[in-house]
C-alpha cells in the first residue's frame, strides 16, 4: 500500500531557543509539541499516537506520554536510527494512518547538549562492534573525516567544494533570526577555520545546540478539517548502511536506496523537486547525499555545489534555507526534525522571505543518522504543497 | 647536614605514547583478543561459504552459518582511508594528533585502527602498512599499523 496522499503534516514546530539553560529535557518536549499542535489547530487530546527517538527522557515512548497526558494513544513507536528518526517517524506515522491505525501523531525531538553537556558516547561497550572500533579513538568528526578523505582520493573532491556547502547555508542563515550562526562566510574563511579532524575544518561542522522540534501528522480528513494549509505525505524510504561484512565504502551513504523508494512512492523524478532539505552534520554529508539522491551524478558534487547550485531562491537546487545544522540549529546532534520543518514552511510559503522558493510544489527532506564512518540509517521523505 | 643531591637531569622529551585502552572483551571475541595480547592478528572464516568474516562474529554475515573458525591473518594490508585528528576524545583527550583509519587488510576486509610511526607527509590512501601489537594491560593488545618495510610487501 502506497502512503502517497494518505496523510499530511498539519503541524511543524522548531524551538526558537538554541541555548536553554534553565529547563528539563521533558520540559522542552512539551514545549515542542505544544507549538506544534497549536500550529496545527489540534490539542493535546485529539492526539492518538506518538513517535519518539531515544532523546525522548525515560521508558520509550512511555515515559514521555505519561509525561504530556496523551491519554487516548492507540498508537506507539520509538523507532531510533539517530538523527534521521524523525523522517522514519513521518514515514511510520503516514503509514499507520493510511492502515487506519491513528488520525493523529505527534513525534517530538528535543535535548540540551550545549546546556547540560553530556559525555559523548558513539555507543554502549556491549555493541557487538564496540571492541573493534572504539578503543582506537574514533569521534564524530573523525568518522565523516573519514568518508571525506576517500571521497576526495576517489573522485577528486576539494576542501574548497565541500566549503561553498557551508557559504551557501550561512547565506541563507543571515535572513533567519533565530540562527545560531548569521554571519554569511566565504570560501576562504572556511578554509582558514581550525582543523578539527583533517581533511574537516571548524567551520565543515555543524552547531551544537539545545533546543528541538514537533510535528504533527494527520490523517486527509482531519486536515481538511483544520484551518491551516497542510503539507502531503507523498513518499518515503528509509535505509540503514551497514559496514557490510568487513567492505564498508565511504563514498556513499544509504540515500542510494531511500532516495529511489522515495521518489518511486511518490511519482516524482529528482528534476521535480523545487526545494530540498538536505541532512548536514558536515559539509561532506550534503556533498554525499545530493549525489546520491541523483541531484547530480555520483563523483561531481563537488563541482555542482560550487555554482551556487545549492542557493535560494534561485539555485539548481535550493537548500536548508533555514540555515540548517551548519548554521541555524542542529537540536541534540540530531539534524532529522529540522529539515522536515524547513520542507513545510517551503511548502507553505513561510520561509524567511528572501530565501523562499517561487511557487514551491514539492519538497524533499533527508536525513542521516548514526556515522557515515562506520554504520548509518538514511530516511527520505517527498512532501508536496496542498494541491500538489 | 648535608646538601640534598643535585635534581637528577631532565630526560630527553620523547612522543607522548599513543594510549591503548582495554577493549571490552566477551566470550564470542575473547580468543582475537588473547591472541592480540601474543601478537597474532585472527580472523574468522566460515566454514561452510569460505567467507571471511570482519568484525569477528559468531554468525557468517553472508550465509548465516554458524560454523565458523579462526585463522591467522598477514598482518599486512594498505591504507582505505584516514584522518588526523586534532580534538581527540575520551582515552585519547591528551595525545592529539592521533591518525586514525580504516586499513584494508591482504584478506580482504577494512578494519578500524590507528595509523603509528608515520609523519604526516608519509601518510596517504593506499599506503602499504603493518601490524603492530600495542599492549592494553588487561590481557590483550590493540592492532595498529605502521609503514610496511620497504620490500616488505613483495618478498612475501
Amino acid at each position: 500500500m502506497s502512503i502517497r496522499g494518505k496523510a499530511h503534516i498539519a503541524g511543524a514546530y522548531e524551538h526558537p531557543d538554541r541555548k536553554i539553560p534553565d529547563k528539563s529535557i521533558a520540559q522542552v518536549h512539551a514545549e515542542v509539541a505544544v507549538g506544534a499542535l497549536a500550529d496545527a489547530g489540534l490539542s493535546m487530546s485529539d492526539v492518538d499516537a506518538y513517535f519518539c527517538a531515544s532523546d525522548a527522557p525515560g521508558f520509550g515512548a512511555i515515559s514521555m506520554a505519561d509525561y504530556l497526558g496523551l491519554r487516548r494513544l492507540r498508537y506507539v513507536d520509538s523507532t531510533e536510527t539517530g538523527g534521521s528518526s524523525y523522517l522514519v517517524h513521518v514515514g511510520h506515522a503516514a503509514a499507520a494512518i493510511a492502515q487506519r491505525k491513528c488520525r493523529v501523531a505527534l513525534i517530538t525531538l528535543a535535548g540540551l547538549p550545549r546546556s547540560q553537556k553530556p559525555p559523548r558516547s558513539s555507543g554502549s561497550a556491549a555493541a557487538p562492534e564496540a571492541a573493534f572500533e572504539q578503543p582506537f579513538g574514533p569521534t564524530t568528526v573523525s568518522m565523516y573525516a573519514l568518508a571525506a578523505r576517500r571521497h576526495m582520493y576517489e573522485y577528486g573532491t576539494t576542501s574548497a567544494q565541500l566549503a561553498a556547502i557551508k557559504v551557501a547555508a550561512s547565506r541563507h542563515a543571515q535572513h533567519n533570526p533565530n540562527a545560531m550562526l548569521r554571519t554569511p562566510v566565504t570560501v576562504e574563511e572556511v578554509l582558514e577555520s581550525p582543523m578539527i579532524s583533517d581533511p574537516l575544518r571548524r567551520l565543515d561542522c555543524c552547531v551544537i545546540s539545545d533546543g528541538g522540534g514537533a510535528l504533527v501528522v494527520v490523517a486527509p480528513e482531519v486536515a481538511a478539517s483544520l484551518p491551516r494549509q497542510t503539507v502531503k505525505v507523498l513518499g518515503h524510504g528509509e535505509s540503514p548502511k551497514l559496514t557490510d561484512n568487513g567492505r564498508i565504502d565511504l563514498t556513499y551513504t544509504g540515500a542510494v536506496w531511500s532516495g529511489p523508494r522515495a521518489f518511486a512512492e511518490a511519482g516524482v523524478t529528482a528534476g521535480d523537486i523545487d526545494y530540498a532539505s538536505i541532512y548536514d552534520s558536515f559539509t561532506i554529508t550534503v556533498l554525499q547525499t545530493i549525489e546520491d539522491l541523483g541531484f547530480c551524478q555520483k563523483g561531481k558534487g563537488g563541482a555542482f555545489v560550487a555554482d551556487g547550485s545549492l542557493e535560494a531562491p534561485h539555485g539548481r537546487l535550493p537548500f536548508n534555507t533555514d540555515g540548517g545544522g551548519l548554521c541555524n540549529n542542529h537540536p541534540v546532534n540530531r539534524g532529522g526534525m529540522t529539515k522536515v520543518i524547513e520542507a513545510v514552511r517551503q511548502l507553505r510559503g513561510e520561509a524567511n522571505a528572501p530565501v523562499q522558493v517561487p511557487d514551491c510544489e514539492i519538497a524533499l527532506a533527508h536525513g542521516n543518522g548514526g556515522s557515515l564512518g562506520t554504520r548509518s540509517a538514511a530516511a527520505t521523505l517527498i512532501l508536496g504543497r496542498e494541491d500538489a | 647536614m648535608s646538601a640534598p643531591p643535585p635534581p637528577a637531569p631532565a630526560p630527553p622529551a620523547a612522543p607522548a605514547p599513543l594510549p591503548a585502552p582495554a577493549p571490552p572483551v566477551n566470550p564470542e571475541t575473547k580468543e582475537f583478543w588473547a591472541a592480540t595480547a601474543q601478537g597474532r592478528l585472527l580472523l574468522k572464516r566460515c566454514l561452510d561459504c569460505g567467507s571471511v568474516i570482519w568484525y569477528p562474529r559468531a554468525i557468517c554475515p553472508e550465509c548465516s552459518s554458524m560454523r565458523t573458525e579462526w585463522f591467522q591473518a598477514r598482518g599486512r594490508g594498505r591504507v582505505y582511508s584516514y584522518t588526523i585528528n586534532y580534538r581527540t576524545e575520551g582515552a585519547y583527550q591528551d595525545a592529539a594528533p592521533i591518525v586514525l583509519a580504516y586499513v584494508e587488510l591482504d584478506e580482504g576486509p577494512r578494519v578500524m585502527t590507528n595509523i603509528v610511526g608515520a609523519g604526516q607527509a608519509d601518510l596517504a590512501v593506499g599506503l602499504p602498512v603493518e601490524v603492530v601489537f600495542h599492549d592494553t594491560g588487561d590481557g590483550s593488545a590493540l592492532p595498529r599499523f605502521r609503514p610496511a618495510a620497504p620490500g616488505a610487501q613483495a618478498a612475501s
